[in-house]
């Protein structure tokens, strides 16, 4: 059986890294096997950073094309990114709704992109989209920590429970840090029932 | 919280998911290596980080971030030689700074042993170009174990370890950057601290001599052959190299490292599967069991990353021994370019055996390309915007490596050509030989002043060179992660003056106007110049301001002023500036860190500071 693979993406500085270590260690708790890879390359300044993570048996920790099952993405242009060459059809892709543009935007010589291309070329790959977005948080890079909220929420990934995410993150983060991540990750777990299973 | 120091010296055995440059820490400390060294590049520095987290009383590892690669390897040498088992590690192109002595290491009795950890960077993700270092392990005389996963990174290291010690000779251990980088859980064996033995043991007369000239060559060459020979039958003892029997007697694969995983997963599930031979190493090669495989079957392939040397070896032994096998390999020459990922392997594999391996589905084209950025408010981006000011359009820049190499991005578009670290100022006296035409101005950042920079400013003042340096000075390695480096200690502007330059001109790059009036005068000088452009790297402040718990200042805002110019968006082009739909510019306020560099450029003033809530002024 393959793998459930997870496809992380977003911009060097929001938090990738911690995302997806935090995803490896739950699933490290959930008693399932985990493999993944940061590729980062120059990411601090900037950059795309992607991250992979495969549940269940795999060997090499890369995702390939077209492969993803579900694709996290910190940002709306990595997000478009990662539907057009990572999201197979009938994944999920779920998103924070925040823009840092790229360069070629900025200067220009690229149209913004626009929420209608989004939904539009989901439709396209039947990938199911998730738009999330918390307007009112103190703190830009506690944006990871709503994703991973919504995740859990929607029982987006087979098998890791919330309780195996709150052990990986009290692991992984200082006192203080885990405190106010906890406080938000079971703001957002509970502001809907959570769904009854992965879909 | 778990620390990252504190479970790695922890004494019992434990299971834990880790990245391949931790695995390999808990293997130096079980190994009982005494003596670390390296220079910051990707992909290895989370190994000096994971080092560095071990609370340092606490620390059985002697660590050095040493000035550059060549200084680290000596360092791990001299080490050796005088009995501790030492290891340097750094990336791919840093052994081409350290090769000068590394080429001598196996002609020397290494009496503690030594590992040199090398990150390779097939796919250049982080490097100048992908050079497969084999070709220079091969010169040297030196083998080459090769993990594919973090948990063979932890096991490998631990018989390099070993072998180096019984061998008295050096071995390196190869990683890529996604076996460094790669996450997965690693059963890590007992460590059990032993008391340390400071007895000096350098002995030239018994283990000698390491004096290597002329004559004495010869020797010392012929110990080298011979170690490597004998090593090659302890390499092959059983369980290092990986046979998977698929009951095929015609085809056959071999490959190494992280392709043997690609294929795996590209295999998985296919009728009538190859059998395959994952060699734990290519240099030097398992005659043996290369032989035994290539004897039961009809055809193999060779799948390997980057160049062909295996397959060449493999070719020319099949070739000695008479053995009637079709061997095939590389073919086309993208065969040589890039990481062997499961869709690359797809490829090659469907190219070879169509009847078992469908072709890749084509991918679609990627929109919105992001190329690295300078950070927001960092100090290079304005001294490119001011610098460039001082620019004629036929003047030639020579870029460096460091942060500031993205300054050749748009909209700068300053720095033309790159070798790799510290050559700036040999290729800028070169480019200004005989050239009244063109000025000519080179970079250089602080760190590659210590590790590759100074020879070429000697040699630019020793022979009367005239163009003109601008040191981007930001008081950190940066790039890789914010290593300290000599310039904390030893000031830049003192050595250049120790060299004798006449023309220093220092100034902080917020100070735009000024800056672009240095470069001015110092272009001007008919003699080589320097100007320090100098502002502290604004990430690393950021990170401590936060660290210590305090608010960075308030991002900017645009006024209604602001005539849509666009200057701060187009030219200055900080990332913080964005575009709404309508054309108007925009300050994304999660970027911003309220440096106010900006402010400076907008000739109509509508970039200002966020009023304080009270409306009692600015904020700062």
């Amino acid at each position: 059986m393959k793998s459930f693979q997870v496809f992380l993406c977003g911009v060097g500085g929001q938090g990738i890294g911690m995302l997806s270590e935090i995803l490896l260690q739950s699933v490290f708790f959930s008693g399932q096997e985990a493999r993944g890879v940061d590729t980062h390359g120059l990411a601090q300044r900037g950059g795309t950073v992607v991250s992979s993570l495969k549940v269940g048996r795999s060997f090499s920790p890369l995702i390939s094309e077209g492969e993803a099952d579900l694709v996290l993405a910190l940002e709306r242009y990595e997000a478009f990114r990662a539907l057009e060459l990572y999201a197979k059809p009938g994944s999920t892709l779920l998103f924070y709704d925040t823009s840092w543009q790229p360069l070629g935007v900025r200067l220009g010589t690229n149209a913004p992109l626009e929420a209608s291309q989004i939904t539009s070329l989901a439709e396209q790959k039947s990938v199911k989209i998730v738009r999330v977005l918390e307007p009112q948080l103190e703190d830009p890079r506690m944006q990871n920590t709503v994703v991973l909220g919504h995740v859990f929420r929607l029982c987006l990934i087979p098998g890791v429970q919330p309780t195996h995410v709150l052990h990986a993150m009290e692991m992984l983060m200082a006192p203080s840090l885990f405190a106010r991540n906890r406080i938000l990750f079971e703001k957002i777990l509970s502001a809907n029932p959570p769904a009854g299973g992965a879909p | 919280m778990e620390k990252i120091g504190d479970f790695l010296i922890q004494e019992g055995p434990m299971k834990k998911p880790v990245m391949g440059n931790v695995a390999l820490v808990r293997a130096m400390i079980e190994a009982s290596v005494r003596v670390v060294t390296s220079y910051p590049g990707s992909p290895t520095p989370e190994i000096g980080a994971a080092i560095q987290s071990i609370p340092s009383e606490k620390n059985p590892l002697y660590f050095e971030f040493s000035v550059n690669e060549k200084v680290a390897l000596e360092v791990a040498f001299g080490a050796s030689i005088n009995g501790h088992l030492s290891c340097c590690f750094f990336k791919s192109v840093g052994l081409n700074v350290a090769a000068d002595s590394f080429v001598q290491l196996s002609l020397m009795e290494l009496i503690g042993g030594m590992v040199v950890v090398l990150g390779d960077d097939p796919g250049a993700h982080s490097s100048q170009n992908e050079q497969d270092n084999l070709h220079i392990a091969r010169m040297a005389y030196i083998p080459v174990l090769e993990p594919s996963t973090p948990s063979e990174t932890y096991a490998f290291f631990l018989r390099a370890a070993q072998l180096s010690q019984i061998n008295r000779m050096p071995v390196i251990l190869r990683l890529t950057t996604h076996v460094c980088h790669a996450r997965e859980t690693v059963s890590f064996g007992k460590w059990q601290p032993q008391p340390r033995d400071d007895t000096p043991r350098f002995d030239p007369k018994k283990h000698g001599p390491y004096i290597p000239i002329t004559a004495q060559v010869f020797p010392l060459k012929r110990r080298a052959l011979k170690k490597l020979s004998l090593l090659s039958d302890e390499l092959d003892a059983p369980g290092w190299h990986k046979r998977l029997d698929n009951e095929n007697p015609t085809r056959g694969l071999i490959t190494h490292g992280t392709c043997f995983l690609s294929c795996m997963e590209t295999l998985e599930g296919t009728s009538h599967p190859p059998d395959i031979l994952k060699l734990s190493h290519r240099y030097p090669l398992s005659t043996t069991v290369v032989l035994d495989f290539l004897r039961s079957h009809s055809q193999v392939l060779v799948l390997e990353e980057l160049d062909d040397t295996l397959e060449k070896d493999i070719k020319a032994l099949a070739l000695d021994q008479g053995v009637d096998c079709r061997i095939t390999g590389k073919d086309d020459v993208e065969d040589w370019i890039g990481e062997y990922t499961p869709r690359k392997v797809q490829e090659i594999l469907h190219r070879n055996w169509p009847d078992i391996v469908p072709p890749v589905d084509p991918v679609a084209t990627a929109s919105f390309p992001r190329p690295a950025q300078m950070c927001p408010g960092c100090g290079h981006r304005s001294a490119f915007h001011a610098i460039k000011k001082a620019l004629s359009k036929e003047d030639i820049t020579v870029a460096d490596i460091g942060c500031h190499t993205l300054g050749f991005l748009e909209p700068y578009e300053v720095g033309q050509v790159l070798l790799c670290m510290g050559h700036s100022n040999g290729t800028g006296a070169g480019l200004s030989l005989f050239n009244r035409q063109r000025k000519v101005v080179t970079f250089l950042g602080d760190s590659t002043f210590f590790h590759a920079g100074i020879p070429g400013i000697i040699n630019a003042v020793l022979h009367g060179h005239t163009h003109t340096l601008i040191l981007m000075q930001n008081d950190t390695t940066a790039m890789t992660g914010h290593q300290e480096h000599a310039g904390t200690k030893i000031a830049i502007r003192k050595i250049l003056e120790a060299i004798g330059i006449q023309h220093i001109f220092e100034v902080d790059t917020y100070r735009q106007k000024e800056l672009t009036q240095a470069v001015k005068q110092a272009m001007e000088v008919d003699a080589f110049s320097v100007v320090i452009a100098r502002h502290p790297c604004m990430l690393k402040w950021t990170r401590e301001l936060r660290r210590k718990g305090r608010a960075l200042p308030s991002p900017v805002q645009i006024s209604n002023r602001c005539k849509n110019i666009q200057r701060c968006i187009v030219h200055f082009a900080c990332p913080t500036f964005q575009r709404k739909q309508d054309g108007a510019v925009e300050v994304q306020r999660e970027l911003c860190i309220g440096d106010g560099s900006c402010r400076q450029t907008c000739p109509v003033d509508a970039i200002e500071k966020t009023p304080l809530p009270n409306g009692e002024g600015e904020s700062s």
